[in-house]
């Protein structure tokens, strides 16, 4: 299958991201680079301004900017042009979907089809072909996955922003190894040396942000969660919020509930399963029992 | 009506009648010089039977502390659900604690008196806030509402809850200690106001 990738403002973190593919060697086999920034590709960036045929799947990564120029042409005349040719666009990664980090940097910034959570007209004749992967970066599996999909014509399931199902139905907080934690309203209160879920006070996203970061491992090791860090809401269209290792709350009360959780059936929980003090909970798992 | 559904209906209502009467008792006297037996006698059952209702006394008195949360945790649910402005909905609050107080004096009493002083009754059942879940869970979405709305200033919880609730328990102590030179409900007005005027946003 044909790939042009095309980058606008990037950092190149989802290029990277691929390479750390497990079986990215055996994967490319299947694939064709017509262009991409950092991989062996068969055209230059100038014959690819100048005009070429065969694209099957075009993949946008980074944010878009008003009246970016990259080389010669400006780069919405290379999205329309290779957007209509293409049977299928990729927005690889929270950038070229959403605008992400680099839309924080300077107005007429956006990613292809949304601005945060607002949805825009400007390549609305994509939108139907379009398969969003945030991520910052995305999940190399995901990336690689979602394309042999398309390879392999199979169905692909999206959400309503069109994210994949396969990759983006369940939320960080799945799979994570700090539940129980959570279900005892225990936060972690010493970052690195005690285990406690980081909803309450250290900002985790975890239990709103969809994504598959606590079923497929990075690298296969670990995850941000299961680290010790919070989720920080990455593939989300809100992603930058600002104080991102802090929970905010109102008088206690964290101010987001997890995904489809009302309010009072949450602090009706919460408030049972606060009055237990769980021993084994508040000493670091590596500490033997006699202290 | 069917012969079981008879049945039940009728044990719930048996239920509910030792309920109040303990509720009256416990209030009046305490907790632990009211027996088992003198509330069984009030309700002129045998004190086998009671016992097929509640194991203990303690049980019962947990029982009671449930209910009467349940019971305020539905009215404040009620202001809570509405669209009113912070300031009135801390008046509604005031005046459906101060009306509870007066239609109701045992809740309250059992309460201040009960469930505050004998807190060793709840130890095992009662952890926590358990027992008063209803009622803490309304008053945390009052607060909430108040400062997502950017009524309230967003402080401790505990530090709120305390200026709230504990002023007007104390209030209704006083009145049940007869010192207060008026009638209670002619303190809401000025007492809702110094609530607002502590929470809200400076
Ligand atoms: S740390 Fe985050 S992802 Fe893990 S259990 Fe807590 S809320 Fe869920
Ligand atoms: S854990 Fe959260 S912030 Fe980290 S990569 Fe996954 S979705 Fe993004």
């Amino acid at each position: 299958m044909r790939l042009l990738w095309l980058s606008a403002l990037a950092c190149n973190g989802n290029a990277h991201s691929l390479l750390n593919y497990p079986g990215f060697q055996e994967w490319q086999e299947d694939f064709h680079w017509l262009y991409h920034p950092l991989l062996p590709s068969r055209y230059t960036f100038p014959e690819i301004e100048k005009g070429i045929e065969g694209v099957e799947v075009l993949i946008v990564d980074g944010t878009l900017e008003e009246g970016l120029i990259k080389n010669r042409l400006p780069y919405r005349e290379l999205l329309l042009r290779y957007g209509d040719q293409a049977e299928r666009i990729v927005t690889v990664g929270t950038c070229a979907t959403f605008g992400g980090i680099f839309a924080q940097g300077g107005g007429g910034r956006s990613g292809l089809h949304f601005e945060g959570d607002e949805h825009l007209k400007g390549y609305e004749r994509f939108w139907e072909k379009t398969v969003s992967l945030p991520g910052c970066p995305v999940q190399p599996e995901v990336l690689a996955g979602t394309l042999s999909i398309i390879r392999r014509r199979d169905p692909l399931p999206l959400d309503t922003l069109h994210r994949p199902k396969y990759f983006y139905a369940y939320t960080i907080h799945d799979g994570c190894t700090r539940n129980e934690y959570f279900e005892y309203k225990i936060d972690e209160h010493h970052f690195g040396t005690l285990e406690g879920c980081m909803f309450y006070d250290h900002g985790c996203q975890g239990t709103f942000t969809h994504g598959s970061c606590n079923k497929i491992l990075w690298n296969g090791v670990n995850s941000k969660t299961r680290a010790g860090t919070p989720c920080l809401g990455c593939t989300e269209p809100d992603f930058p919020r600002e104080g991102l290792w802090r929970t905010p709350k109102h008088m206690g009360i964290p101010a987001r509930m997890p995904l489809g959780v009302p309010r009072r059936a949450y602090l009706g929980l919460a408030g049972i399963a606060k009055a237990f003090r769980i021993e084994r909970f508040t000493r670091p798992l590596m500490e033997d029992e006699g202290g | 009506m069917s012969s079981t559904t008879e049945r039940v209906d009728r044990k719930a209502k048996k239920r509910e009648k030792i309920v109040r009467t303990a509720l009256k008792l416990f209030a009046k006297q305490g907790f632990y010089t009211t027996t088992i037996p003198e509330i069984a006698g009030k309700i002129g059952m045998s004190v086998g039977n009671l016992y097929n209702y509640f194991s203990s006394k303690e049980i019962l008195a947990q029982e009671i502390i449930r209910e009467i949360s349940a019971y305020l945790g539905s009215r404040i649910r009620e202001v809570n659900d509405s669209d009113l402005h912070v300031r009135e909905k801390i008046r509604r609050i005031v005046s459906i604690y101060f009306e509870t107080a007066r239609n109701e004096p045992e809740m309250i009493d059992f309460f201040l008196r009960v469930y505050l002083s004998n807190r060793e009754v709840f130890h095992e059942g009662c952890e926590g806030m358990i027992c008063v879940n209803e009622f803490v869970t309304e008053i945390m979405i009052f607060f909430d509402d108040g400062v997502a709305n950017g009524e309230l200033k967003n402080q401790d919880f505990f530090s709120a809850f305390g200026l709230f609730m504990g002023y007007l328990g104390g209030m209704v102590f006083l009145n049940g200690e007869r010192i207060l030179p008026r009638r209670l409900e002619s303190y809401i007005d000025d007492i809702s106001e110094n609530i607002y005027n502590a929470l809200k946003v400076p």
